[in-house]
C-alpha cells in the first residue's frame, strides 16, 4: 500500500467534492479496492469513504414499486432488508463472497467495479434497474461497457440503484471453484413486458443479456424454451476453470436452472 | 474400555489451548529491539540475464540500510541439495548451482534478484520499487518433454541439458520386465499427469535472524519443521557458521506439510544480513511471495503398463515418469520421485517384476519437492488407477482384482528393494467394506439416478514407506544426511518430566501425544511430562518431522531414553528398598520389590536422584537424565483401502464427495483421536489434490494460479463426514512402540479412489471414459463426458 489520505465525508454532495481532488477514488466497502491497494496496484492520493453517508444506505420501496437500494449498501443488509420486496435479488446478494466480504461489499462498488464475474451486474442488467448517480440517472442497458468498465465519469458517485420488481425471477450462480465469483451466473426476471435474462462470468465483454432465450422465454417461460437455442463459445472467457465451451454451455444449463427455480 | 491417559487413550491436545485462544508463539510474532525488515525483490520473468543492476536511486531511498545482490552471496556457498541419485548409468545426477539471491541469471518467476533492508518494511519496498533492472528476456522452459528434447534452451547454461537425472529402478531387471510385457496375456496402459501443488499451509515461511557481536552468535528464527536440519545445511554448506555459533529455532509453526522440511534461500539471507547491517533482519513472506517461493509438490507426467497373465495375476509393471525438479534442487528433490516413489511401486501386490524409469527435468519453474506423501502418492495413484482400468478392461470386479494380487505372506521383500515387515491387506480391506456400506450402494446409485445424477464407487489401497529412514541405507541411495533421531529425558528432582524431542511439532499434536508414552512408562500422569522441541539450543538433536517419522524414529528414540532412565532409577530404588536392581518392579509409578509389600514412590526415586544423600553415589551418578539416539532397522509400511463415493452432475460436471472411508493400518496407535485428526487432513488435501487443487503455468512460465482467485484450497463444503477406521493394525516389528506413522496416510491413500470413483460414475453413464487427469473440475470433467 502507498500512502494516502482519507477523508469520511457524512453527505453525497461533501463526497463528490472531495472527489474532485486530483487522484481521489471512492472506497465503499474495500473488498476490491483495499486488496488491489495493499498490491500496489493503484495509487490513489485519496481514499473519499462512502461507509458514513447515512442518505446512501438502506433499502426501501420506491413510488413505482421498484426497490431502492443505497449505493453504500452492504450486500449484508441487501440480503435481509430486500427480501420481502425481491426475493431473488436479497439471494444472490446473500450468496457473494463470504460473510467479512457481504459484511463491508456495498451493491456501488460491485457495480462501479463491473468484474466480469462479479454477481449484481447480472441483476442490475437483468432487472433492467436504474443506476442514479449524484448527476444523472443510467439505464443499465447502457451503463456496462465492458469487464471493468462502465458509463460511470470520473469522481461520480453511485448513490442508489433502482430495481424493478419482476413478477418471478432467480439467480443461477455456478462457482468458480478457487474465487467462488460466478463462473457463469444467469439471471433471469419475468416482467409483465417480458423476460430478461442477463449472464455473468461467461463473455470476455463483462455481463450481457442472452437477448435469444430472452425472447424464447418471453413467449414460454419454461426452460424447455430454450432447448432449441445454443450459445456460441466465442468470446466466451477460457481459463483455468473452464473452457470457452463450457461456459458456452453453462449459460444454457444455468438459464434452465434459474427458470425453472424462478419464484 | 477406552483408556483416559497414557498409551491408547484420546487425549485432548494441551497445545490446543494456545493455539485456538491467539496465544501461540509464531516465528511473525517474534519482534527483536532494532529489528530491520527486508524486502526482496522477486523476477516477474522466468527465465533472463541480468545484465546490470541500478542500485544507486534505491539506496538513496529514506530508511534503506543496505541493498544486496548476488554479487554479495558470492563469497558463500549456495543452497545445498541433500540427496545425490545416481543415473541409470551409474553417474551422478546434474546438479546445478543455486544461489540465495540470481546472480547472472534469472530462473524463475519467484525468484530473488535483489534484498533491500530497510527500516520499515514500506520503506524496503518504496526502495525496491526504483530498483533498476537492465534484463534480457530468454525463452522460458516450461514443458518437460519439451526440456529435454534437442535444441532447447537450457535452464543452466553449465549443465550439459535439462535432464538432471535418467534413473532406472531396479536396472537389472528392465530386460526381464520388458519380457514380461511382451509376452503378457493382457497389458493395461495409463497415461497420466500428477499434477503440481502448493502446500499452502495457513502460516507462510518466516524469518528473524539475528547477530550477537559480543560472542559471535548467529541465532535464526525460522518457520521449520526441523530446525537442526536447517542448522547443518546453513552453517556447514552456506554461510560457514559452525554449530555452536548458529542457533536456529523454530517455534510455533503453522502447518508444514513438507514445503517447511527445506532449507530455503530466505534463512539464509536473514541470518547473513543480520551480521552484515549487524541489526536483526525479518521477513515474513506474504501469500503471493508464498506462491512463488515455497516449494512445489508432485509435479510427474508418468506412462504405467501392469501386465497380466490370462488369470489376471499381476505379472509385470513398466513405468517412465518425467519428474519435474523447477529451476534449482530443492533439499530433497531429487530423491521424492526415485527413493520415495520407485520402492513404492509394487503397492501391496506381489507383482514378481517392476522397472521404474525417471527423468527429472529442469524447468524454469519454482523449484519442486516433497509435499505430503512426497512420492508416495504419485506412485500410489498411477498404480490404483491402472489397476482399476485393468479390472473394467477385464470386466472384473476393482476389488477381486486387487485382492487376488494381494501380498499375503510377511515378511515380504518386493523387487523393488524394499521388505515390508508386516501388514494385512485383506483385513483393511474387509473393514473398508464394511465401513463403506458398500452392500448399499446400488441403492443409493439408483436413489441418485432418480434425482438425475451420476453415481459412482471408486476404491483402491496404499501402502507407503514411512519413518525415514535407516541411515546405512539411505546413504547407499544418495542421502548426504543420517536419518536417525534423538530425545533427551531429564527428570527433575520432584518427579516431573522435560523430554527434550528431535521431532518438530507443527499440528502434529507431539506436545500431547509424546507424553502419554512416558506416562504409559512410568505410570505418572501425562501433565507431569512436558515436551520441549524445535530449538537447537535446547534439544539434543534431531532430523525433525517428515515422512510421517515423529513417533516410529523420535519416539523411539525417547522410549530409549526412557528406558535408560528407569533403569537408572531401578537401580536408585534398589539402594533405598535395600534390594537388588534386578527385583525391582515399576507400576504406576511406584517401584517396588517383586514377592514383597515394599515400595518407593517415583518421586522419593528422583528426590534421591538430585539429593543424594542416601545414594550410592560410589556405584552411579546423581541426576536423573539420558539421551538416546534412535537409528530405524527398516521403513515402516502403514497400509490401508479407502474407499470414496461420489455424484457427478451430468449437466455441468460437478463432483461432489458423497461418502469417504479410510481403514487404515498403522500398527499401535498412541492417540486415536489425534491419528483420527491425521486422517482427516490427509483425506482433505488428497480431494484438494483430485478435484480442486492446480499450480499451473503458462508458456511464458508465468503462475496462473498465484493466489486463492485461481488456487483452489479444499473448503469444508468440498468435503463429506469421512468414515475412518483404525482398528486394523499389524504392529511394526522392529521399533519398540510397534507404530507405522499416520501422518501422510489420507493424502497418499485418497486422490485414485475420488478418480475411481468418478470414473465410475461417468461409465455407468454410458460415457466411455477412461481416465481425467487431476483436477477433477466441473470443466474437465464435462469436457471429458462430451468428447468421449
Ligand atoms: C473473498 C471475496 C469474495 C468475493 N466474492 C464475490 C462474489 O461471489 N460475487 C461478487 O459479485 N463479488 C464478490 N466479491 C467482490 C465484492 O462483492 C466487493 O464488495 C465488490 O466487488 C466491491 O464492492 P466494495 O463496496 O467493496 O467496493 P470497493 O472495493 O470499496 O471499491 C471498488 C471500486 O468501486 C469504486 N466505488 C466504490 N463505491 C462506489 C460508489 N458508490 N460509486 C462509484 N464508485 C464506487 C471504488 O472507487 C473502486 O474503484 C468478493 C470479494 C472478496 C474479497
Amino acid at each position: 500500500m502507498y500512502a494516502f489520505e482519507i477523508e469520511r465525508p457524512s453527505t453525497i454532495a461533501d463526497a463528490v467534492n472531495a472527489l474532485k481532488g486530483e487522484d481521489a477514488q471512492a472506497l465503499g466497502g474495500g473488498q476490491t479496492l483495499i486488496p488491489t491497494l495493499k498490491q500496489r496496484l493503484a495509487m490513489p492520493s485519496k481514499l473519499v469513504s462512502l461507509t458514513d453517508i447515512g442518505e446512501m444506505k438502506g433499502v426501501c420501496l420506491g413510488d413505482g414499486g421498484e426497490v431502492c437500494i443505497g449505493g453504500a449498501t452492504t450486500h449484508a443488509t441487501v440480503s435481509k432488508e430486500a427480501a420481502a420486496h425481491y426475493p431473488a435479488l436479497a439471494d444472490l446478494a446473500s450468496h457473494i463472497g463470504d460473510p467479512a466480504v457481504r459484511n463491508r461489499g456495498t451493491i456501488g462498488g460491485s457495480l462501479a467495479n463491473n468484474d466480469p464475474s462479479a454477481c449484481y451486474p447480472a441483476a442490475a442488467l437483468g432487472s433492467g434497474a436504474r443506476i442514479i448517480t449524484n448527476s444523472r440517472e443510467i439505464a443499465a442497458d447502457d451503463y456496462f461497457e465492458g469487464m471493468f468498465t462502465t458509463a460511470l465519469d470520473e469522481g461520480e458517485v453511485i448513490t442508489e440503484v433502482r430495481f424493478p420488481v419482476p413478477e418471478k425471477a432467480n439467480y443461477q450462480k455456478f462457482l468458480q471453484p478457487a474465487s467462488r465469483f460466478a463462473l457463469v451466473g444467469v439471471f433471469v426476471a419475468k416482467y409483465a413486458d417480458g423476460v430478461r435474462v442477463a449472464v455473468t462470468g461467461a463473455s470476455e465483454e463483462g455481463v450481457f443479456r442472452w437477448t435469444e432465450a430472452e425472447e424464447a422465454l418471453s413467449g414460454n417461460f419454461d426452460g424447455g424454451a430454450v432447448d432449441g437455442l445454443s450459445v456460441s463459445a466465442d468470446g466466451m472467457i477460457s481459463d483455468l476453470h473452464g473452457t470457452s465451451d463450457y461456459r458456452a454451455h453453462l449459460v444454457k444449463v444455468m438459464t434452465k436452472r434459474a427458470v425453472a427455480a424462478s419464484s | 474400555m477406552p483408556k483416559d491417559s497414557g498409551i491408547g487413550a484420546s487425549t485432548k491436545r494441551r497445545e490446543d489451548l494456545r493455539f485456538l485462544t491467539g496465544a501461540g508463539n509464531y516465528t511473525d510474532d517474534i519482534n527483536i529491539h532494532g529489528q530491520a525488515h527486508v524486502h526482496f525483490l522477486r523476477a516477474d520473468v522466468a527465465h533472463a540475464t541480468i545484465n546490470g543492476i541500478d542500485l544507486a536511486d534505491a539506496e538513496k531511498m529514506p530508511g534503506v540500510l543496505r541493498i544486496f545482490t548476488g554479487a554479495d552471496f558470492e563469497p558463500v556457498g549456495g543452497l545445498p541439495c541433500g540427496w545425490q541419485v545416481t543415473d541409470k548409468h551409474g553417474e551422478p545426477m546434474q546438479e546445478p548451482k543455486h544461489p540465495i539471491i540470481a546472480h547472472g541469471k534469472i530462473r524463475h518467476v519467484g525468484e530473488i534478484v535483489a534484498a533491500v533492508v530497510a527500516e520499515s518494511l514500506a520503506q524496503a519496498r518504496d526502495a525496491a520499487e526504483v530498483i533498476g533492472l537492465n534484463l534480457t528476456e530468454l525463452p522460458a522452459v516450461v514443458d518437460m518433454k519439451t526440456a529435454v528434447a534437442d535444441g532447447t534452451t537450457k535452464v543452466h547454461d553449465d549443465l550439459t541439458s535439462n535432464l538432471c537425472y535418467d534413473w532406472g529402478f531396479v536396472e537389472e531387471n528392465k530386460d526381464a520386465v520388458d519380457e514380461a510385457i511382451k509376452n503378457a496375456a493382457h497389458v493395461t496402459t495409463l497415461e497420466l499427469v500428477n499434477n503440481r501443488l502448493v502446500a499452502n499451509p495457513m502460516e507462510p515461511r518466516v524469518a528473524v535472524g539475528e547477530y550477537s557481536r559480543s560472542d559471535d552468535m548467529h541465532t535464526l528464527h525460522t518457520t521449520s519443521q526441523n530446525p537442526h536440519v536447517i542448522r547443518l545445511l546453513m552453517g556447514a554448506f552456506v554461510l560457514g557458521i559452525p554449530e555452536h555459533k548458529l542457533r536456529v529455532v523454530a517455534p510455533d509453526v503453522g502447518g508444514g506439510f513438507g514445503t517447511k522440511i527445506f532449507h530455503y534461500a530466505e534463512e539464509a539471507f536473514c541470518t547473513f544480513a543480520a551480521k552484515a547491517v549487524n541489526r536483526p533482519v525479518k521477513w515474513t513472506s506474504t501469500r503471493s511471495e508464498a506462491f512463488m517461493s515455497d516449494a512445489h509438490g508432485r509435479d510427474h507426467v508418468t506412462k504405467i503398463e501392469l501386465a497380466m497373465d490370462a488369470d489376471n495375476n499381476f505379472t509385470a509393471i513398466r513405468t517412465e515418469t518425467y519428474a519435474n525438479m523447477g529451476a534449482y534442487l530443492s533439499t530433497f528433490a531429487p530423491s521424492v520421485p526415485t527413493w520415495l516413489h520407485g520402492t513404492l511401486m509394487a503397492g501391496n501386490y506381489k507383482t514378481p517384476l517392476i522397472y521404474v524409469n525417471v527423468k527429472a527435468v529442469f524447468t524454469n519453474t519454482v523449484p519442486v519437492d516433497a509435499y505430503r506423501g512426497a512420492g508416495r502418492p504419485e506412485a500410489t495413484f498411477q498404480l490404483e488407477r491402472v489397476i482399476d482400468m485393468a479390472a473394467r478392461e477385464r470386466g472384473v470386479d476393482p476389488i477381486a482384482l486387487r485382492r487376488q494380487n494381494f501380498v499375503t505372506e510377511f515378511p515380504y521383500a518386493t523387487p523393488v528393494a524394499v521388505e515390508y515387515d508386516t501388514g494385512d491387506y485383506e483385513a483393511t480391506m474387509a473393514k473398508l467394506e464394511e465401513i463403506a456400506d458398500m452392500g448399499g450402494f446400488a441403492a443409493r446409485r439408483a436413489e441418485s439416478e432418480k434425482n438425475g445424477k451420476l453415481r459412482g464407487l471408486g476404491v483402491n489401497c496404499y501402502i507407503e514407506a514411512c519413518g525415514i529412514a535407516p541411515s546405512n541405507l539411505v546413504g547407499q541411495l544418495g542421502a548426504r544426511a543420517g536419518l536417525y533421531d534423538a530425545a533427551t529425558v531429564r527428570v527433575n528432582a520432584t518427579g516431573s518430566i522435560s523430554v527434550m524431542v528431535g521431532a518438530h511439532s507443527h499440528g502434529q499434536g507431539h506436545e500431547t501425544s509424546f507424553p502419554q508414552v512416558i506416562s504409559e512408562m512410568i505410570g505418572i500422569p501425562e501433565d507431569q511430562i512436558d515436551i520441549v522441541h524445535g530449538d537447537t539450543s535446547k534439544i539434543p538433536f534431531g532430523m525433525g518431522t517428515y515422512g510421517s517419522r515423529s513417533l516410529a524414529v523420535c519416539g523411539s528414540a525417547m522410549v530409549r531414553a526412557a528406558e535408560k532412565v528407569i533403569n537408572k532409577a531401578k537401580k536408585i530404588a534398589a539402594h533405598l528398598l535395600e534390594a537388588s536392581d534386578a527385583d525391582i518392579e515399576l507400576k504406576d509409578g511406584q517401584f517396588s520389590v517383586a514377592g514383597t509389600d515394599k515400595s518407593v514412590a517415583w518421586g522419593d526415586v528422583t528426590l534421591a536422584a538430585y539429593v543424594p544423600h542416601n545414594y550410592p553415589l560410589e556405584d552411579i551418578e546423581p541426576g536423573l537424565e539420558e539421551t538416546a539416539f534412535y537409528d530405524p532397522a527398516n521403513f515402516t509400511y502403514p497400509a490401508g483401502a479407502y474407499a470414496c463415493e461420489v455424484e457427478v452432475d451430468p449437466d455441468t460436471g460437478k463432483v461432489t464427495i458423497e461418502r469417504f472411508s479410510a481403514a487404515d493400518d498403522f500398527g499401535n496407535i498412541i492417540n486415536p483421536m489425534i491419528v483420527s485428526g491425521q486422517v482427516h487432513g490427509g483425506i482433505a488435501q488428497g480431494i484438494g489434490q483430485a478435484l480442486l487443487e492446480n499450480c499451473a503455468y503458462d508458456e511464458n512460465g508465468q503462475l496462473l494460479s498465484a493466489s486463492y482467485m485461481d488456487y483452489t484450497m479444499p473448503r469444508a463444503d468440498d468435503l463429506p463426514f469421512y468414515s475412518v477406521d483404525h482398528s486394523c493394525q499389524t504392529p511394526c516389528t522392529h521399533n519398540p512402540l510397534g507404530v507405522k506413522g499416520c501422518g501422510e496416510a489420507g493424502a497418499i491413500g485418497s486422490p485414485p479412489s475420488v478418480v475411481n470413483a468418478v470414473i465410475d460414475a461417468l461409465q455407468s453413464g454410458g460415457k466411455n471414459v477412461a481416465h481425467i487427469d487431476m483436477p477433477l473440475t466441473p470443466s474437465r470433467v464435462w469436457n471429458a463426458m462430451n468428447n468421449a
